[in-house]
């Protein structure tokens, strides 16, 4: 290990990796590779690559509500029925991707090992503001392979200690970062579940209320968007729930989720 | 023109081993007691914002006396050295082991190469996980100033007077304690490095547990209030 001898003293992993191992970088390996990456992408690749599709987050009383649906697809086939596109990145944030998913997981990975990092050097936590922020500077990191189809759009979501509300955030594929005030949703059937929480969302919805908006937004998105992975009654593959408040992260089981579902079926029975 | 002296290095090694030995008895002392969930790391640090105790990662903390501004590189590089591993690998592939050999040959050369040694002791503790196979049982590690490298089962003593600490545990020290036993254990050892009249109170003693029972980051710091629980009489 170099690292007794390291040049970086900074507190950011990113930053080190980039002075310390920079071949740890996948935007440094894309660089080098350059025009074949780029050939790759667009060689029918764009299409072979699975990509992740609708995520969302919402705010609740005291929180947020962050949801995903499951589904990544290789074009119009089915890559995987059961990905994990929500992660928690510490004990009161999360980080929903939508996109070319191996970028995308690593992305989340890498910035829980930032945050981590960060808290561990400095001994004390970013501020809720400073990780959206230090996600968009990855994301805009990414540019160079996002033009080559490896596009990283995730939403940011956590609880904000000092204001005490559940805050989230959403970017674009330069690194744009924009904080929204009631609701959002990024991916393929981004539009639908949109539409859907337009009409559900309320300030001050309660944890319960939220969630059930949320996995109705995102049974939307999936009626509408092919490449929107629904409710799989017969796999026993649901979406995933986490709600984010003072306390920390709560991952939803899925039989609460069963049941948020069986109650919004049976509420739309006989409807279109 | 005047002739260098010679010294022989015996005389140099002896001369680099006493600076440093100075440089750290002068300091306080650091406890590490193993209790029935895990791993107790207490020193006695009237500030509150420089730590002697740090985490390193899930299952491994850092403790260092003597010179703050040594230890604390020590320290930052190691959770450096941990990121990295367990980033370009898998998390579990971080152990205290790799880690305190790293910083024993870290420490070892300074000794050896440069004019001063560094002014400092240090302890990596490494908790067990029962849930993974083979990682099961703790495991700390001493390094001292010349960076030789010891391990320690039960309790480890780092800074100050050790001596006394230690035969002081010695004759307290038993498997399996609850963590507030564990913790009177170790306050009532650091007071006697204060040669037994200085009582030391929850405002002057920074503690820190690997906790077992704890998903992911085992890591944490006990606040005051729950420190005044259990030094209560």
């Amino acid at each position: 290990m170099v690292l007794f001898r390291g040049k970086y003293q900074g507190s950011s992993f990113t930053e080190m990796l980039d002075v310390e191992f920079p071949h740890l970088r996948i935007e440094n390996r894309l660089a080098a590779l350059g025009v074949n990456a780029a050939a790759a992408a667009t060689a029918g690749g764009a299409l072979s690559i699975p990509h992740g599709t609708t995520v969302l987050a919402l705010k609740c009383e005291g929180g947020v509500v962050v949801a995903g649906d499951r589904l990544a697809t290789e074009g119009y086939r089915v890559a995987s029925r059961d990905l994990q596109k929500v992660y928690a990145t510490d004990a009161h944030s999360l980080i929903a991707i939508a996109g070319a998913a191996g970028p995308c997981i690593e992305m989340a990975k890498l910035l829980r090992v930032e945050l981590e990092h960060y808290e561990k050097i400095e001994g004390e936590p970013l501020e809720l503001e400073g990780k959206a922020n230090k996600l968009a500077q990855m994301i805009r990191a990414n540019l160079p392979a996002a033009m080559q189809g490896l596009v990283v759009v995730p939403i940011f979501a956590g609880y904000d200690p000092r204001r005490r509300v559940g805050r989230l955030w959403k970017y674009d594929v330069a690194g744009g970062r924009y904080e929204e005030t009631e609701y959002e949703s990024t991916g393929s059937g981004s539009l639908y579940a949109r539409e859907s929480l337009k009409k559900s969302w309320r300030p001050g919805a309660t944890r319960d209320e939220a969630l059930r908006m949320a996995v109705q937004a995102l049974m939307d998105a999936a009626d509408e968007d092919r490449g929107t992975g629904g409710v799989d009654v017969q796999r026993g593959i649901y979406p995933t729930l986490s709600v984010c408040t003072v306390d920390g992260i709560e991952e939803i089981p899925h039989t609460t989720t069963a049941e948020i579902h069986r109650g919004i079926v049976e509420s739309r029975r006989g409807n279109g | 023109m005047s002739l260098p002296f010679y010294v022989s290095p015996e005389q140099l090694m002896q001369d680099k081993a006493e600076y440093a030995r100075k440089g750290i008895a002068r300091g306080k002392s650091i406890v590490v007691v193993e209790y029935d969930g895990g791993i107790l790391l207490l020193a006695e640090n009237p500030s509150t914002s420089l730590s002697k105790i740090g985490e390193i990662y899930d299952r491994i903390a850092f403790a260092g006396v003597g010179k703050f501004s040594e230890f604390d590189q020590l320290r930052k590089v190691g959770v450096r050295y941990a990121d990295v591993k367990g980033y370009s690998y898998s998390r579990e592939d971080v152990r205290a082991k790799a880690l305190a050999n790293a910083y024993s040959q870290a420490i070892g050369e300074v000794f050896t190469r440069e004019m001063k040694p560094l002014e400092v002791e240090i302890v990596v503790a490494e908790v067990g996980d029962p849930k993974l196979a083979g990682h099961e049982s703790n495991a700390i590690y001493r390094v001292q100033f010349d960076g030789s490298i010891t391990d320690h089962q039960g309790y480890c003593v780092i800074g100050g007077t050790v001596e006394n600490l230690q035969t002081y545990l010695q004759a307290n020290y038993r498997q399996s304690l609850p963590l507030g036993e564990a913790v009177r254990l170790g306050t009532a050892a650091l007071e006697r490095a204060a040669n037994g009249d200085a009582k030391i109170g929850p405002g002057t003693l920074e503690v820190c547990v690997l906790d077992r029972k704890r998903g992911g980051r085992k890591f944490r710091r006990l606040p005051a209030e729950e420190l005044r629980g259990m030094l209560a009489p």
